[in-house]
């Protein structure tokens, strides 16, 4: 019983309340009061969800019947009538050479995601096979001082996630780490919040392809004696820059906007600087900072895809744009899995942050 | 002292003050002088204000809304500029806020993030920097035991009601140990059954302590029954002290002996005829 209440708890505070509901209907909990929730909460998104797929459906299949019609034609057109037969019939076979490249339906993306898992466990066991093939071979190669060999065969697309999101931190904790203390700063003292407002108002719309040039430029020249591959410095670097300015603009709101009253108390006990700002400032403005930084959790995320692809550095980016350039007949349905596995880890990220804001803040009004 | 009510407010309006031999004197006001300039000129908010406090004296401050009381009780504590005349403390000219003057504000202002303890200590932290961690917590309770929260140390301010967060501001203030306790309407915000049982905590561990205090206030029962001098300040622009009363009741005292007590209704019958002149 106890569990069950702070399972509850631990969802509702995560902002996935709606679990709750469903487990409810299984334990059969759910009061007839409840019900007009339960379909409001449970019933309509599932109604919903469904219906996109319906959607999607027709919609895919209404395409390929265009495109398939087009080739049809054109074969007539350009071959002649046996040659377009042909084609007719290798369509309605099914035969993956010559079928029209379009929108995938739904099911075509379940398939692909299903083989997408399949290459991650062939990957994986031949990743670990290579590895305990090599052991003995590489602690003998270190005994010596030299290199170990490493695994150097494609990542798998479960790799690239991970590699995605550990840019994705990198960049995020780089612009924590300069968003927050620069926005304390502008926000306590009016002199630098004039002196950094021009910058802030010119830098903040600049598109994240720039940014990633400007990376280049500088990452480039500082690391021109480094073999190392830069592109994952860079990435997370122009990451970081991007999404940055949310968190900025929010911490240097919030600080310069507390409480006339806490400040007051602060002035009349006399706290040191230091302490005014860990014990009454920080505190005060931490619930605006937090959706500071919950916006550039997001726009990380979201610029990342785009910025890997510029970068070449291996992640979910690279892999879109790979399967765009590869043109093969499951591309286009890897594609879409690639779009949802972005959009799911999204809003992942985003209850994260959510989770982490109502645990520090002191605001719990719609918390627990 | 102020008997003829009339007389005193037309002819001398600052009478009765600068009067005391300066060894008893802790809080001194002299020719006060506070003007907010605006585009159309500049607003005179308080001119030649005089007011003489004495040590271990409680005075209560009645006026209009906007006359400038806040304002007067703002500069003592140092948080808003001066602009002519001076206010000192023990002889000495105050500059910017200090924990000499405790301060206790309208709204509770105790850090949400805080335990009430916590808040406490914020303040007893600073003052008693070479207190060892015991002996400074030991403070913070015992005053928290005085304003009657010993059960709710590790609550969350921002759990507590406004009356119990008001007695844990009231805590704050007094565990400093400051020379003057300013209360800028502290009860102003509650229902008048907590004001009632606050007014009574207050008086309570004042009569302990005896820390010269000034207490603004709207409400003419509440100045006459904490107050050794009830001060009267003419409405604005350019406020002044209009009247001082004395409450000669003795200490400690009771709410009930206070209302049934003959002066009562003179003494309250003396400000309200002030207030709506």
């Amino acid at each position: 019983m106890k569990q069950s209440i702070t399972l509850g708890k631990v969802t509702k505070f995560m902002g996935l309340g709606f679990l709750g509901t469903i487990k409810d209907l299984f334990t059969g909990k759910l009061e007839k009061e409840d019900l007009i929730s339960f379909l409001r909460k449970v019933v309509v998104p599932f109604a919903s969800i469904l219906l996109f797929i319906g959607l999607w459906h027709m919609g895919s299949q209404s395409l390929y019947n265009i495109e398939a019609e087009f080739k049809i034609e054109k074969a007539l057109e350009d071959q002649g009538p046996a040659a377009a037969e042909a084609l007719r019939a290798c369509i309605a076979s099914g035969e993956s050479g010559c079928q029209p490249n379009t929108l995938p339906s739904p099911s075509q993306v379940w398939a692909s995601y299903q083989s997408l898992l399949r290459d991650h466990n062939i990957i994986s066991a031949d990743k670990a096979a290579f590895i305990e093939k090599t052991a003995v071979l590489n602690e003998k190669r270190i005994a010596e001082g030299k290199d170990p060999i490493t695994y150097t065969g494609r990542p798998s697309f479960v790799d690239q996630i991970f590699r995605s999101l550990k840019t994705v931190f990198a960049g995020f904790l780089l612009a924590l780490l300069i968003a927050v203390p620069l926005g304390i700063f502008i926000g306590l003292s009016p002199t630098l919040k004039s002196a950094f407002n021009w910058f802030i108002q010119i830098f903040k719309p600049v598109s994240p392809v720039v940014w990633y040039l400007l990376v280049f430029m500088i990452v480039k020249t500082l690391l021109i004696d480094s073999n190392e591959d830069s592109s994952f410095t860079i990435s997370f670097i122009s990451v970081g820059l991007c999404s940055m300015w949310a968190t900025l603009v929010n911490t240097a709101m919030g600080v310069s906007s507390v409480d006339k009253d806490y400040i007051n108390v602060a002035k009349v006990l006399k706290l040191g600087p230091f302490q005014k700002i860990f014990k009454v400032v920080l505190p005060s403005s931490l619930p605006l900072i937090f959706t500071g930084l919950k916006i550039t959790l997001s726009v990380a995320w979201m610029v990342l895809i785009a910025i890997e692809l510029l970068a070449q550095s291996p992640g979910l980016g690279l892999f879109v744009w790979e399967e765009f350039q590869n043109g093969a007949n499951d591309s286009n349905a890897k594609i879409i899995v690639a779009m949802f596995v972005i959009g799911i880890i999204g809003f992942l990220l985003d209850r994260l942050m959510l989770t982490i804001q109502n645990w520090v803040s002191f605001d719990k009004t719609d918390a627990i | 002292m102020t008997t003829n009510i009339i007389e005193n407010k037309t002819s001398n309006l600052i009478k009765d003050v600068g009067s005391f031999p300066s060894s008893q004197v802790m809080l001194d006001l002299k020719n006060l002088k506070k003007v907010y300039p605006t585009p159309k000129g500049d607003y005179v908010v308080l001119e030649d204000l005089n007011l003489q406090i004495k040590k271990e004296e409680f005075v209560t401050i009645i006026g209009h809304s906007g006359c400038g009381k806040t304002t007067m009780l703002s500069m003592i504590a140092g948080l808003n500029p001066i602009s002519g005349g001076y206010i000192s403390v023990l002889g000495k000219h105050i500059k910017g806020p200090g924990p000499d003057r405790g301060v206790i504000f309208q709204a509770p202002s105790l850090m949400p993030w805080m335990t009430s303890l916590q808040n406490v200590l914020l303040g007893v932290n600073q003052v008693f920097p070479h207190a060892t961690k015991a002996q400074r917590y030991d403070i913070a309770k015992y005053y928290l035991q005085k304003v009657g929260l010993e059960d709710a140390f590790d609550k969350k301010a921002s759990d507590l009601s406004q009356g119990m967060q008001q007695r844990v501001g009231i805590a704050r203030a007094f565990a400093i140990k400051p020379k003057v306790l300013l209360l800028d309407e502290p009860f102003g915000m509650l229902d008048s059954l907590t004001r009632g049982e606050l007014q009574d905590t207050l008086i309570e561990i004042w009569n302990k302590e005896k820390i010269t205090a000034v207490m603004i206030t709207h409400d003419v029962d509440e100045a006459i029954f904490l107050a050794d001098r009830v001060v009267m300040m003419t409405s604005g622009p350019k406020a002044k002290i209009g009247d001082v009363l004395d409450i000669d009741f003795e200490r400690p005292r009771t709410r009930k002996a206070v209302l049934e007590h003959n002066d009562y209704y003179k003494y309250r019958k003396h400000l309200i005829d002030f207030l709506e002149h």
